[in-house]
């Protein structure tokens, strides 16, 4: 009797952990990461390493968590590389005028409205999203200029740049920040009437219309929290760096898409998790950091990286390809 | 090479091929012996049909839904391959192998739906896929214009070779569909129900053009429900029911009587009233209901717990009705009263919010996001009252989709299957569960069997009554299969052109005044 059930439970568990890799590849492929790097590089497989990745990838990470939403919801935003810089300037120049956390919130204001502005575009014109924020990409670019006049401002409050380095608890406070931000994302996903409304709306929004969901509110908070999650990577990278430059941020928004999209979400929408985005995000923070200590040539790194996104998408499509088939439709 | 033959000139030179074709008029040009056709597991669509066709002829096919002339036609432009039986053309007995085998043959459809690439020219979707081309492998623009000209001229089109098919009419796309066929040289052109979106002046177009190419010696199948097209235009008439061959007629020697007698002949099955519940309050009332060139004043009233049937050709204006009724399409006069109570329904939201439900013609793409799981689908629509300051609460949420799932016994491993991955039947039940859930008081059925095999068919019919009589639901069931609309409903609306054109009780209604109802005016007819 109990070896029967000890077989149906291990069974169960199989098919639970095949489920896994089959729906979040990304993980099996961190593994296979940690695997190799740690036999290759003795500085790897290291607890200060790991707090090291996660500090290092917490500017890319949260605005991979804002844009999983987007992309869930059906729509892209390509603006949040000019948001980091955006939020990021104004942080860290308004500290002298306002002190530092009204200059903070400030900072994150801006992201939140050009976000919702986005959204409310994207909503009321109907323009495609991917055009609508390649404008807002350029334009917000542009406001950076005019307002920096291509200078650079550094933070003169040293509690800001210290901020940038801090731990609590022995964890850099970037790290928690990245982790809290995505549980949150995540729970917002998962358990809120907004989070399913976001599927749905992405996976057919003719369907949401008819459901009564008011599909234009929805798109607009996700653009919302998206700026505000951009705004948020902004400050801290510039508290990283105590200091801000109208550069800053530049492809941030490709790192970000191609963190989303390794984790499992769909271009085309009504497909991801937050769990997915964080496992794209932690492995192209592996990939560099490995390849880094490794000291594999910085442009060897980007050709590497190109290739692993293309074949990890490939391999992603022939599963589910073949799990259509098993369940056979 | 000889095959691309038509690239390089068309010789459209319709006085020589009417003096070549005089003679042989008449003569058999197409022979199809026994054609058997099987879907897996058990649907056979076609039963040993047996037909032949004349050179210079139209040849009307006409059948019930399902009677198997799609299907014919589609095994004649080579999209099915038939089981068993031989098609023989012009005294050689030929096989198709697939779609553009069949059109070099000589063997044309016209499709139903059209097909065109929106942002190309005219000539580019006629020669689609087949552009002529010059060294190296370049568009031979010179060749592609000049010929497209050619046939637009025979065709009397009143449109260029270069236009944007996105500025035509949606005739004149029918005209380029059928301008495709004549890249080729046609001996066979299929017409798949051509009039259904045209308006009248457009389809006397379509007349001359049909006529024209029978003069030239064209051999026409014309597959149509309307009754007035095919005796207007057609030679001869065959008659398929249930997937066999029933007759051939002149088209002189019979009359509507006699044809519909034909299409039908057959028990009424599938009933599945086993009594009449009893009918409550009026739930949905409808005065004048006007959609500017849809329909025209629409009147009647739906009871608790009846299931009143709307029957009609496609183009009726059944769906439109529908839309309108939810919100998706304006009315411009007229008035809905629900529970007696006058409303105004703008948007779907409304519709909702006031007890009305809509379960889509097309579940994939209005009813369904096939991406989330059954559970998810259906609590869509009423998330806001199973929230506790914004969170979801996921026993009751849970409990909701038991209910249904008991209730409507949608088959399935567990609520976490993805919509996606069930069956066409069980994704009906989860959207007829979706809408069950937000509590109607007006449930619309548009069409709530297409595409779903036999076996759950009669399930979901069974659904329908059951829905009514014990969850006192009032029903409408827009349906354009006639023994659906027998089986389920207490009353019938037919609609012919955006009219109601008959309405008959369950006692007093006939297949035979249905098809009558829905095939002709009932103002021009002296009942």
């Amino acid at each position: 009797m109990s070896s029967t059930v000890k077989k149906i439970k291990k069974t169960s568990m199989l098919k639970k952990l095949k489920k896994i890799t089959f729906e979040q590849p990304i993980w099996l492929f961190i593994l296979l990461c940690v695997i190799g790097f740690s036999f290759s590089s003795e500085y790897f497989f290291d607890l200060n390493n790991f707090k090291n990745i996660l500090v290092q990838t917490s500017t890319i990470g949260l605005i991979a968590l804002g844009l999983t939403l987007v992309m869930i919801n059906g729509n892209i935003d390509l603006s949040v590389g000019a948001i980091v810089a955006l939020s990021a300037c104004l942080a860290v120049d308004l500290q002298a005028d306002f002190g530092m956390f009204p200059a903070i919130i400030i900072g994150l204001i801006s992201g939140v409205v050009l976000g919702a502005l986005n959204g409310l575009i994207v909503w009321k014109t109907g323009v495609d999203a991917f055009i609508v924020t390649l404008g807002a990409m350029i334009g917000i670019r542009g406001l950076v200029f005019v307002y920096t006049e291509e200078q650079s401002f550094f933070a003169n409050d040293f509690a800001f740049s210290d901020m940038g380095s801090s731990s609590i608890a022995g964890i850099p406070t970037l790290a928690l920040i990245l982790v809290g931000f995505a549980i949150l994302v995540h729970f917002i996903l998962a358990y809120t009437i907004h989070g399913r409304n976001t599927y749905a709306v992405g996976g057919n929004r003719q369907a949401s219309i008819d459901a009564g969901i008011r599909v234009g509110p929805n798109i607009v908070i996700n653009f919302a929290i998206c700026g505000f999650l951009a705004a948020l990577a902004g400050v801290t990278l510039s508290s990283q760096m105590g200091a801000a430059t109208p550069n800053l941020g530049r492809d941030f928004e490709l790192w970000a898409i191609t963190a989303v999209v390794l984790g499992g979400t769909k271009l085309t929408g009504g497909v991801g998790s937050i769990v997915g985005t964080f496992g794209g995000v932690i492995a192209i923070g592996i990939l560099r950091n490995g390849m880094n200590l490794l000291q594999v040539p910085s442009f060897y790194v980007l050709v590497i990286m190109g290739v692993i996104l293309i074949t990890v998408l490939f391999f992603d499509r022939q599963v589910n390809m073949r799990l259509e088939k098993e369940v056979g439709r | 090479m000889s095959n691309l033959d038509h690239n390089q000139s068309i010789d459209i030179e319709p006085t020589e091929s009417i003096e070549s074709t005089e003679s042989t008029k008449g003569q058999v040009i197409l022979r199809l012996e026994n054609i058997t056709k099987c879907f897996p597991p058990s649907v056979i669509a076609l039963d040993n049909v047996s037909l032949n066709i004349k050179k210079g002829e139209v040849h009307a096919l006409v059948g019930e839904n399902g009677a198997g002339k799609s299907t014919l036609m589609k095994v004649l432009a080579g999209i099915h391959q038939a089981n068993s039986g031989t098609i023989e053309l012009d005294g050689n007995i030929i096989k198709l192998n697939g779609p553009m085998d069949a059109k070099k043959q000589g063997l044309l459809l016209i499709h139903q739906e059209l097909s065109l690439v929106a942002d190309m020219t005219v000539a580019e979707n006629i020669y689609l896929g087949n552009l002529p081309k010059r060294w190296p492998n370049i568009v031979n623009n010179k060749v592609l214009y000049t010929n497209v000209d050619k046939i637009l001229a025979r065709l009397k089109c009143n449109f260029n070779a270069k236009d944007k098919v996105s500025s035509l009419s949606i005739a004149m796309k029918h005209m380029v569909e059928i301008a495709r066929a004549l890249v080729f040289t046609p001996k066979i052109v299929i017409f798949d129900e051509p009039t259904a979106s045209l308006t009248d002046t457009e389809k006397f177009v379509l007349f001359d053009v049909i006529n024209d190419l029978k003069k030239d010696g064209v051999a026409i199948v014309y597959i149509s429900h309307r009754m007035d097209e095919i005796f207007s235009l057609s030679d001869r008439i065959t008659v398929l029911r249930d997937g066999c061959y029933r007759d051939t007629v002149n088209t002189q020697e019979t009359d509507e009587d006699k044809l519909t007698q034909m299409m039908i002949g057959r028990s009424l099955d599938g009933n599945c009233k086993s009594a009449m519940g009893e009918l409550g309050d009026i739930a949905l009332e409808v005065k004048d209901l006007s959609c500017h060139g849809r329909f025209e004043n629409i009147n009647f009233t739906l009871r608790k717990g009846e299931v009143l049937g709307m029957y009609g050709l496609v183009g009726a204006g059944r769906t439109e009705i529908a839309e309108t009724l939810f919100g998706i399409r304006p009315q411009t006069s007229g008035q809905i009263f629900l529970d007696s109570e006058l409303v105004n329904i703008t948007s779907p939201a409304d519709a909702v919010a006031n007890g009305i439900a809509l379960v889509p013609e097309n579940r994939k793409e209005q009813g369904l996001v096939l991406g989330m799981n059954c559970r998810d689908n259906i609590t869509m629509s009423i998330l806001n009252k199973l929230d506790h300051m914004g969170v979801l609460r996921h026993k009751d949420e849970l409990a909701i989709y038991n209910k249904y799932e008991s209730e409507l016994a949608i088959k399935t491993p567990s609520w976490s299957q993805k919509v996606g991955n069930l069956s066409g039947g069980n994704q009906q039940k989860v959207v007829i569960g979706k809408w069950l859930a937000t509590h109607p008081k007006v449930l619309i059925l548009d069409e709530p069997t297409r595409g779903i095999d036999v076996g759950s068919k009669s399930e979901i019919h069974k659904l329908i009554r059951k829905l009514a009589q014990q969850g006192g639901y009032a029903i409408l069931v827009i349906s354009s299969e006639m023994p659906e609309v027998l089986g389920v409903s207490d009353r019938i609306l037919a609609l012919f052109d955006g009219k109601i054109n008959g309405e008959f009780t369950d006692q007093e209604v006939t297949e035979d005044k249905l098809v009558k109802a829905i095939s002709f005016d009932n103002s021009k007819m002296n009942k």
